[in-house]
């Protein structure tokens, strides 16, 4: 009976996998889209080909859990529960977004879930997620901190700086690095001379695991072995997700740069698809429910899209509001 | 009146914030009970409140005001120190690209009650990356408060009142500071940002200056006063927000205003007040603005040049004669 249970949670936690990766995905699909005709504003830097890392990490949080995210943050936030609505809503500028327009795709937060912000400087969110941890541990609560940065960012001085503390002050926070191959453009071969950057928590003291950052659930696994160490007390953990962003950097960027054959060997290994056909293998869902929960995705990200549109811009005068609390 | 130096009203505020609220909490490069702080600001606080709460950190400028903001935005209150105000260059991105912003670029949703406290200024000889006055920097970043007290009651005033606040003060103390007496009341009070303090009135002449500088200018005031050149010295005491309206007042009266400060002269504290003076009181202006300040070199080592580029009462008393 109990183990029967347990199996239920189990299938209740992948569908909701399931249905978040999804939801990332489509969501992305359309702000791609919306951005092609001219209703996006600036740039933006899609997730699409990383929703394992942010769901198989989020799936792993509570609500009063914290999350640091960067510029390609809208998976962060969905995955952390941000609403579709208020999430594209920013996106497009509105007045009804999260940040009231005033942050946009870069700078997406939603206190209220956690999501302690989006940083659009490369490296920065570190330091945060340290702090948030410092928090936890003086207020003496039972919370976690996942810290979102990409392989890029693994290179700045606020990487060495971050992790060296968190470990020495035993934080409980969860690095989380997306390695994506490029910064940009630049490939990783370029800017450093180690392949794993889960190698350098050596450097630190604490552990460094590397995982396939395309399976959710070896996201979910190594991620639930890091919270368990948090909460002991025993501090941060270094987990490198070795992925791939099947669109260029940003905005229209064609992506040259990337070697022939590369991107197809990456869709074959696409997080979505591997999950669906896990979830068909195992019997957990029927083709005929995974259309339904795709039709329920398509639907719900429709009602964003169309919340976002309907809703006005915010006035001027709203530049000059929040400078100061 | 009791006498404390300026040191012991910091720590004094910097006590009692934290025997007042639990969440109020100090980081920064040798502040714990080894050291105290290099200029022993927190000296004592690690044996009170314990190094949990007065916490030695890695020399990581970055991460120790990164880890303010993280620790601000979700319900405490961290004083941050660093050692010495040119280091904050090396945090200059938390500073101003992160604490700064967080309020305005998530809509209002986040607070972040951060104190960074520093000090500036020349006058021992440490030579240019531990010498500099750099308050312009942060004057130029919407979002930070800016304080600069000169005496020991405006720097407890005001320190308390950055801790209590709910957004990131940067606030500035300058080294030749700290041994400086003055009264301070034993009872509570706390400063309000954005009201300046007369410390001198006069009739002929305002001065307008701040942290070391209003001590220079007083000293200048005092030796004018012989020469029958009646000077009023104007202390801002907060740059971020800066309180306009007793500057005007004080030059509707005068006609005349020096602007004395010790950072560099383009594009510092004494060019933003003489632009505010020159666009807002014009009018009641008598003579051209004048203005002391440095002149735009990094700070030397040798005493003699050190002291060749730090404005003193000499060339304060020379700006105030030349449109007395």
């Amino acid at each position: 009976m109990e183990k029967q249970l347990a199996q239920n949670l189990e299938r209740e936690k992948l569908i909701g996998m399931y249905r978040k990766m999804l939801e990332i995905r489509l969501f992305e699909e359309k702000v791609f889209e919306l951005y092609g005709q001219n209703l996006v504003p600036g740039t933006i830097h899609l997730y699409a080909g990383q929703e394992a890392i942010a769901v198989g990490v989020c799936s792993n949080l509570g609500k009063d859990d914290y999350i640091t995210s960067t510029h390609r943050g809208h998976g962060h936030c969905i995955a952390k529960g941000a609403d579709l609505k208020r999430t594209m809503a920013e996106i497009l500028g509105k007045e009804t977004g999260y940040c009231k327009g005033k942050g946009g795709s870069m700078h997406i937060a939603d206190f209220n879930i956690g999501m302690l912000g989006a940083t659009a400087v490369v490296g920065a969110g570190l330091p945060i997620a340290v702090g948030a941890g410092l928090s936890i541990k003086l207020r003496k609560t039972d919370q976690i901190v996942a810290c979102f940065f990409g392989e890029g960012a693994s290179n700045q001085g606020t990487f060495h700086e971050s992790i060296n503390l968190a470990s020495t002050w035993k934080l409980p926070v969860i690095f989380v690095c997306e390695n994506n191959l490029y910064a940009m453009g630049t490939r990783q071969s370029i800017a450093m001379n180690v392949e794993n950057i889960a190698d350098r928590a050596v450097a630190y003291g604490i552990p460094g695991v590397v995982v396939d950052g395309n399976d959710v659930l070896a996201v979910y696994e190594a991620v639930q072995k890091g919270v368990e160490r948090a909460k002991k007390g025993e501090g941060p953990t270094l987990i490198e997700c070795k992925t791939y962003r099947q669109k260029g950097h940003s905005r229209v960027d064609p992506a040259k740069y990337r070697p022939k054959g590369e991107v197809e060997e990456w869709l074959a290994r696409d997080p979505i698809k591997r999950l669906k056909e896990k979830l068909l293998q195992t019997n957990t869902l029927t083709k005929t429910e995974i259309q339904r929960i795709e039709k329920e995705v398509v639907t719900k990200i429709e009602e964003a899209v169309k919340f976002a549109i309907e809703s006005p811009y915010p006035s001027s005068e709203e530049a000059l509001e929040d400078v100061y609390a | 009146m009791r006498k404390i130096t300026y040191r012991e009203a910091l720590r004094e505020a910097l006590r009692e914030e934290m025997r007042r609220d639990p969440s109020v909490f100090l980081l920064g490069e040798d502040i714990g009970r080894y050291w105290g702080g290099a200029f022993k600001v927190t000296d004592g606080l690690a044996e009170e409140f314990g190094d949990e709460r007065v916490r030695d950190t890695p020399i990581s400028e970055s991460a120790i005001i990164g880890t303010a903001v993280g620790a601000a935005i979700t319900g405490m209150r961290p004083v941050a120190e660093i050692m010495f105000g040119d280091l904050t260059a090396l945090a200059m991105d938390q500073i101003a690209n992160q604490a700064a912003k967080i309020c305005y670029m998530f809509g209002g949703q986040a607070k972040c009650p951060l104190v960074i406290r520093t000090p500036f200024g020349a006058g021992v000889n440490i030579a240019s990356h531990h010498s500099q006055s750099l308050e312009a920097w942060f004057m130029h970043v919407p979002g930070i408060n800016v304080a600069v007290p000169s005496t020991p009651n405006d720097a407890k005033g005001l320190l308390k009142t950055a801790i209590r606040g709910e957004n990131p003060v940067f606030f500035c103390e300058h080294k030749l500071l700290y041994p400086i007496e003055g009264e301070v009341p034993e009872e509570e009070y706390t400063i309000p940002f954005g009201v300046a303090d007369v410390k001198r009135e006069g009739a002929d002449v305002t001065i307008v200056a701040t942290l070391f500088m209003v001590h220079k200018a007083l000293n200048a005031a005092a030796h004018l006063e012989k020469e029958d050149i009646s000077v009023e010295v104007v202390d801002p005491r907060t740059l971020t927000p800066l309180d306009k309206q007793a500057m005007m007042k004080s030059v509707k009266k005068t006609g005349r205003i020096v602007v004395v400060s010790e950072d560099c002269k383009t594009a510092g504290v004494s060019a933003e007040i003489a632009a505010i003076i020159a666009e807002e009181a014009i009018d009641y202006l008598d003579a051209p603005i004048k203005r002391v300040a440095e002149p735009d070199t990094p700070i030397p080592f040798s005493p003699p040049l050190e002291r060749y580029v730090i404005p003193d009462e000499k060339a304060i008393i020379k700006a105030v004669k030349e449109i007395a």
